[in-house]
């Protein structure tokens, strides 16, 4: 009996902690009970009570709440998570977490949200998942905290900045902190100051946001150290936004850039006014599109590499139309540049209501790879993937061109023709296929240009129209026939534009720049590098 | 030789008089003509190709069920091209040399303004199906898309509210043409009789198809960031609003930071845009996809079959052209004949079921009864409604927020039987208020 009686000790202990077990797994139930049914007030009250729980298991609920993958099963009123498979939705039971089969979206009724409940789930789930033991789910609670300024976190808050160990989370973790004593009314002002100074030390518009508030809404010792910290993070800022200003500049120069390298051979070196280079363009987009369509549907895995599949089919389509085009039209027409202008100006129409009857008018989604979205945080400055790639691509093409141009055989026929055509056929080069070639070459370019340009504009047969003028406009300013004219016109046009742009508004700007373009070729007709010597006929 | 082509020229003058007599044989014999006025080429063809099918349908349904007044409904193509002068040229075309009974068409403002003479000169029946910016009623047009009270006004009403997140800072973005500029300016002027201090508003004029918007949603994050809730009210245009949603995503302003609520951006819109990291965002309208109800299920599975398409969206210009041809229907059955004048005045006081599931009815102001209803974007391009209006919202011509505007009513019944009556004066202003 004695050797027992531990032994039954132990087993009521254990009997109760199963009973204590079963007794949360109910409390969890009934509170996702309570986050299914009601308005979206007793929704945001269930929310809380969740937060308030603390049970772990709640967080990964309340993240699919928000992502709106919470669905309640029509058949048997079970709270479900789906998330997609195919077709089809896998669903896990929403309490348990145990996988219960698949269904489609018209079987299921979506548990709704708003852009206010979405708020208070980034806050609860930020709380519950404080103690994870991944560091980056920290570190994303902790700033999703920051945020939020919820109060009620401030508890669970200061157990998980006494238990971490990772300095930058635990950095994060006293911001968060700071901010919510500077939310909260009625903290002591000696707090309120020391968390002025850990605020002020981040030092970005969310802070700054913050002690404006705290200036405004305060007085005494505090209102004057929150408006001095608030003043020291302003200039700081301000040195950011130049730099802004011109990583903003070089990003639109570079698209610029892409769009006009193409005309400035077609133009630039062979002469021909093309009006359907826009169009050029807009075919590479919608090369773009019809390749993602066929991963899309037949081999998504690919998808992350669309770009690169796409880039030498947008460079063969482009370029092979531009060919076809120079060979049935514009070889009959060369030196007479009005009726170049305006037959190129007819098949650009022709083109775009081309595309039209086959596309259809409205826009093409292309999808953005994954390395090509998001952004990284340089200092204050904010860098999307998508634009850095596309000031990279733009240097490569241009790089490869002037290599194209300067070393191979190709590239010196092409000078050659350009520079003396009588000569260059007297030596016994075949002037008409090199002309076609070269107006292969700027059409094909063009569509490179399109690939990029569908990542950050519509796809639509307009596509092209919104890029002629300005390109021209580089390739006329930064000088007929100067390939390195072009790159400096690009970049000195996009920066001027992006610099004006805050002060003038973005149509003044355009009008600014246009005006400034003008009297500069008033000035220098020939544009910023003109050529000089021999090759000026 | 001679003699040859004077026979030529009178076989073809023979031949011009034939056809002549034919059309004119047709005209009054089995057909009505219904004129169709909107662009399929050009920038504007995104939006209005849309509203020509929509169109089509609505005729081809109607002359299933045996046409109106026993006789088919005929369409009238024209394509005005984007252009806006030749807007009025094609619509004189319509209504001198095809002698339609009616014409639904126009989208931008400036088209609408441009054919607004023409309408009234030839007394024709323009049925206009889009949003705009209001401060208009003329007797021949009838609108049927929002005024800024059915729109506007709700939106920012619903922002303020508790649920919208209790906004106090307004970015106000548009596309600088006509109707952002007044809707702008009438949403100015509620916002400071609101309450809301001058500094608490940035509005931002940005050209059509603006492409580069990295500078101005910086700094609509710069205006979010000064402790006060921000949202933004988006009157961009067109294909502008792409790049402008991908900007949004890309430098990561979240739905729950700085919502946007956008009056120009609907289904057809989002179909260009990767929606997921838009989810949260916001527009009003009158009519969305997803309301589910019995009319709009079959409104939209008839609209899939007409198109071939079954993934074929529908908005809600489409729904103001469903509603503004099934009251013109209306209209020529209570009047017996498809004379304008008798229409128009027929017009007035018809009732129709609109697709959310209400009785939209034509007022003597020219405007039609809807409800509002805001959406949030979803991941899957459509919209989730979070709001609507308890009732139906009747529509204002005139904005009594506005100072030059708050006196004025429209009311096209006798005895007032004026497009701008100034209540103070008490008369009418008549054209030369235009």
């Amino acid at each position: 009996m004695l050797l027992l009686r531990p032994f039954s000790v132990l087993l009521s202990v254990l009997a109760s902690l199963v009973l204590a077990g079963a007794a949360l797994a109910a409390d969890l139930a009934t509170l996702v009970g309570n986050l299914t049914s009601g308005g979206l007030s007793e929704r945001e009250a269930a929310i809380t009570a969740l937060a308030a729980s603390g049970d772990e298991r709640a967080a990964p609920i309340l993240e699919a709440l928000g992502a709106g993958q919470l669905y309640i099963r029509t058949s048997d009123k079970l709270a479900v998570i789906g998330r997609v498979d195919g077709n089809r939705l896998a669903l896990t039971e929403a309490v348990s977490g145990k996988p219960t089969g698949t269904a489609v979206e018209a079987d299921l009724d979506r548990v709704r949200v708003n852009n206010r409940l979405r708020g208070t789930i980034e806050a609860a789930v930020g709380s519950l998942t404080l103690m994870s033991p991944n560091a980056r789910v920290r570190l994303n609670a902790a700033d999703s905290l920051f945020k939020r300024r919820d109060a009620t976190a401030l508890p669970a808050l200061d157990q998980a900045l006494a238990a971490e160990k990772d300095p930058r989370i635990k950095r994060a973790m006293s911001e968060a902190r700071a901010a919510i004593v500077l939310a909260t009314a009625d903290s002591p002002p000696a707090q309120k100051l020391a968390a002025i100074a850990v605020v002020r030390d981040r030092a970005d518009r969310d802070s700054l946001g913050i002690l404006n508030t705290v200036a405004a809404a305060s007085d005494g010792e505090v209102k004057t150290a929150a408006a001095a910290a608030a003043g020291s993070i302003e200039q700081t800022l301000a040195a950011w936004q130049m730099a802004q200003n011109v990583w903003y500049g070089i990003s639109l120069g570079s698209v610029l850039l892409l769009a006009a390298i193409g005309l400035a051979i077609t133009f630039g070196t062979m002469g021909v006014i093309n009006m359907a280079h826009g169009e050029m363009v807009m075919l590479g987009a919608y090369t773009t599109f019809v390749v993602q369509e066929v991963i899309r549907t037949s081999a998504p895995h690919l998808f992350d590499v669309s770009l690169a599949i796409a880039l030498p089919l947008a460079f063969v389509v482009s370029g092979a139309i531009g060919i076809l085009i120079e060979r049935t039209i514009i070889r009959f027409l060369y030196g007479r540049p009005l009726d170049t202008l305006l037959a190129t100006w007819g098949l650009s129409l022709v083109l775009q209501q081309a595309v039209r009857s086959i596309f259809g008018s409205s826009n093409r989604e292309v999808g953005a790879p994954s390395w090509m979205s998001g952004a990284f945080q340089l200092g204050q400055l904010n860098i999307t993937y998508g634009r850095l790639w596309i000031v990279v691509f733009a240097l490569i093409v241009f790089a490869s061109l002037i290599l194209l141009l300067r070393k191979t055989p190709m590239g010196l026929y092409m000078r050659a023709v350009t520079q003396n055509r009588p000569m260059a056929a007297a030596v016994g080069i075949r002037t008409p296929r090199v002309d076609a070639l070269t107006f292969g070459l700027g059409s094909g370019i063009a569509g490179l240009a399109g690939v990029a340009l569908s990542q950050i504009d519509n796809v639509s047969p307009n596509l092209g129209q919104g890029y002629i003028i300005d390109s021209f406009m580089v390739v006329v300013f930064g000088g007929v026939g100067n390939l390195f004219g072009t790159l400096i016109g690009a970049l000195t046009l996009g920066v001027v534009n992006k610099f004006l742009e805050p002060y003038a508004g973005a149509v003044l700007g355009k009008i600014l720049v246009l005006v400034f373009i003008i009297m500069f070729i008033q000035r220098r007709p020939r544009g910023l590098f003109a050529l000089k010597g021999r090759s000026v006929e | 030789m001679k003699l040859g082509t004077l026979m030529r020229t009178g076989l073809v003058a023979a031949g011009l008089v034939a056809s002549a007599a034919t059309s004119a044989f047709a005209q009054a014999g089995d057909t009505i003509k219904v004129g169709i006025l909107h662009s399929l080429s050009g920038t504007m063809a995104i939006s209005e190709t849309t509203l020509k099918d929509v169109v089509l349908m609505m005729i081809e349904e109607q002359n299933k069920k045996g046409g109106l007044l026993g006789k088919k409904l005929e369409p009238v193509v024209v394509d005005p091209a984007s252009n806006w002068p030749l807007f009025a040229e094609k619509a004189r075309e319509l209504l001198q040399k095809d002698k339609v009974a009616v014409v639904f068409g126009c989208w931008t403002s400036v088209s609408r303004k441009s054919v607004l003479p023409v309408f009234e000169e030839l007394n024709g029946i323009l049925f206009y199906p889009v949003q705009y910016e209001g401060q208009e009623s003329q007797r021949n047009v009838f609108y049927t898309g929002a005024a800024p009270n059915q729109q506007a006004i709700p939106a920012v009403d619903y922002l303020m509210s508790k649920d919208g997140g209790d906004v106090k800072r307004w970015v106000l973005a548009g596309t600088d043409y006509v109707y952002p500029r007044t809707t702008n300016k009438i949403l100015e002027a509620y916002l400071l009789q609101k309450g809301v201090p001058k500094e608490d508003i940035m509005i931002n004029y940005t050209p059509f198809g603006h492409s580069d918007w990295q500078s101005i949603v910086a700094d609509i994050k710069k205006f979010g960031s000064a402790g006060k809730k921000t949202a933004v009210v988006s009157t961009i245009n067109g294909d502008a609003n792409v790049p402008f949603y991908k900007e949004l995503g890309n430098q990561g302003i979240k739905a729950k930071d700085i919502p946007v609520v956008a009056f120009s951006v609907g289904e057809e819109e989002l179909a260009g845009i990767d929606t997921k990291p838009l989810v949260g965002h916001l527009a009003a309208w009158n009519y969305f996809q997803s309301v589910k109800d019995p009319t709009n299920a079959e409104f939209i599975k008839t609209w899939q079959a007409f198109t071939k398409n079954a993934k074929r969206v529908t908005n809600d210009p489409m729904e103001a052209s469903v509603i503004g041809f099934n009251m013109w229907v209306e209209a020529v059955k209570k009047a017996g004949t498809t004379d304008p004048d008798k229409v128009i005045d027929a017009l007035i006081g018809i009732k129709v079921p609109n697709l959310t599931g209400g009785i939209s009815e034509m007022l003597p102001n020219h405007h039609i009864t809807k409800p509002v209803l805001i959406g949030e974007i979803e991941g899957n391009g459509q919209f989730d409604v979070v709001w609507k209006t308890p009732g139906l919202v009747p529509g204002a011509a005139w904005s009594p927020i506005l100072d030059d505007s708050k006196n004025l009513k429209a009311d096209w019944t006798k005895p007032v039987n004026c497009g701008n009556f100034d209540t103070v004066a008490n008369k009418c202003i008549g054209k030369a208020a235009k």
